[in-house]
């Protein structure tokens, strides 16, 4: 049933370290796992003309979003053997140092949990409508492009 | 046909607006809504807007009645 039902994947805010430990504690009664991949995305203090990225405020075309989150979920699940998959996105601001994405894949064994994870943040950062505005220390900003 | 216009991230700030709703020509194709709006509202950068019709990307269509364009920037998430 994991894999039909549209998720919820946007929480305000940054994403809290207690999170990550939540969701790990969460998946020790599925004993059919073996392997768990994580990747936390963290809001980096880049440097453009001698001024720091301070935040950075995600919006993003939500009911799309939801809906690209969705497709990727599928063909995830399709694609690999995974027992489980989470994902969870920021929206609004998110500080410096802070956690805006975490991917979280769970498998029986290593690498598919590993390439799920790495298939996901990679699907997740070029076809999900999410903009990022960067500000900087001084509250100018400009607007974050994928590399 | 009235349809609506959504701007999203630098593109909303461009324009000064977040959505808008539109009377077109009927048969107006997304690639003429976007050469058309791109010159209202001197947006730069046109080939690093992507357009998506009621929420999909494909755009090779005629638009229709009722219709959601939304008006996209370089995806930044993660």
């Amino acid at each position: 049933m994991d894999k039909k039902k549209p998720k919820k994947v946007f929480v305000q805010g940054a994403i809290p370290p207690e999170k990550i430990a939540q969701s790990i504690a969460n998946h020790q009664s599925k004993t059919n796992i073996g392997a768990h991949s994580i990747f936390l995305g963290q809001i980096r203090a880049d440097e453009v003309n001698g001024k720091a990225v301070g935040a950075i405020e995600y919006s993003a075309y939500e009911e799309m979003a939801e809906k690209v989150f969705h497709e990727i979920r599928e063909a995830a699940f399709s694609k690999f053997d995974i027992t489980c998959a989470h994902i969870y996105h920021s929206l609004g601001k998110v500080k410096t140092g802070e956690l805006c994405l975490f991917v979280f894949t769970s498998s029986a064994h290593r690498k598919i949990a590993i390439d799920a994870c790495t298939y996901f943040v990679e699907e997740i950062k070029a076809k999900v409508p999410i903009f990022g505005k960067e500000i900087f220390e001084d509250e100018t900003h400009q607007w974050k492009v994928n590399k | 046909m009235k349809i609506t216009i959504k701007y999203f991230g630098i593109l909303a700030e461009t324009s000064g607006k977040k959505e808008e709703i539109l009377e077109v020509d009927k048969g107006m194709s997304a690639a003429e809504l976007k050469g058309r709006q791109i010159k209202t509202y001197q947006i730069p950068e046109e080939e690093s807007v992507q357009l998506a019709v009621n929420q999909n990307l494909n755009t090779e269509v005629e638009l229709k009645e009722g219709d959601e364009v939304a008006f996209l920037p370089p995806f930044a998430g993660g």
